[in-house]
């Protein structure tokens, strides 16, 4: 690696305590990298989203369409959402709406610039988290 | 010359306006179903069917309904764009996903339909 004279302009791939551009690691594994409380949210909100396209909405397409069926219908949607296993699934969407719901929220304030300091944007981050996990957690303890 | 690489302007923001609107159609939805269902101290058979049975609550349902399958017609198609590099896998999956949302969206006016009778 040559050594740029004291003066010279230096390139970028010459500063002084560096390696060269093309030696230097590619460290993007997302799964290593910690990540910054907004930037969970947003991958929340993605997988709550996806989790709510593939299962949320034939499910409640579905529980509708029974609920409004017959009185027996409606008693059979209720009698099969009370198995422990349908309570957890529900219980597993009802985070993802009230997840995405909250984070939406915050997206459309931040959209409106509000709260877009990197202050205010940490402090809502986890307002959204907790705010949306207390509320799965209070429908949790009504449903069980 | 400058080599330009020709993309169509203009397209992303409407995109970008529709997600954010439909978001607000679903959110005041979600609320008026709370306030429903909090006002009347719970939601029975008999409560239930006389509210599909009004018209008004059939037609905010469908919006909201309308508005969940745009929501999540842009949603998904973001996602395909920023993980699936393969061109035509991603077509693929927009495709499959446009034929969900179709299906879902039959699905949707058939449950209305039939609360209606």
């Amino acid at each position: 690696m040559p050594t740029a004279a004291a003066g010279s302009p230096m390139s970028d791939s010459e500063l002084p305590g560096q390696l060269p551009r093309a030696a230097r690691p590619v460290y993007l594994n997302l799964i290593a990298i910690r990540q910054p409380i907004p930037a969970i949210i947003s991958i929340l909100h993605r997988l709550s989203g996806a989790l709510l396209f593939l299962v949320g909405i034939p499910l409640l397409l579905w529980a509708v369409q029974q609920s409004l069926a017959s009185p027996d219908a409606y008693a059979a949607l209720r009698a099969s959402l009370a198995h422990p296993i349908a309570k957890l699934l529900v219980l597993g969407l009802v985070w993802a709406y009230l997840h995405h719901f909250c984070a939406g929220i915050r997206y459309l304030l931040l959209d409106l610039h509000i709260g877009t300091e990197l202050t205010p944007s940490r402090q809502s981050s986890y307002v959204v988290l907790i705010v949306s996990l207390a509320l799965t957690a209070i429908i949790g303890a009504r449903l069980w | 010359m400058v080599a330009r690489i020709i993309v169509g302007a203009h397209y992303g923001w409407k995109d970008w306006l529709a997600q954010r609107a439909t978001a607000v159609v679903m959110a005041l939805y979600t609320l008026l179903l709370l306030g429903i269902a909090l006002y009347q101290g719970g939601i029975d058979y008999a409560s239930w069917t006389a509210l599909f049975a009004h018209p008004a609550f059939r037609i905010a349902t469908l919006l909201f309904g309308l508005a969940l399958l745009w929501h999540a017609w842009i949603g998904m198609r973001d996602i395909w764009m920023d993980y699936v590099k393969p061109a035509g896998l991603r077509l693929a999956l927009e495709v499959l996903t446009v034929l969900v949302l179709v299906g879902y969206a039959a699905w949707l006016f058939e449950v209305l339909s039939g609360a209606g009778r």
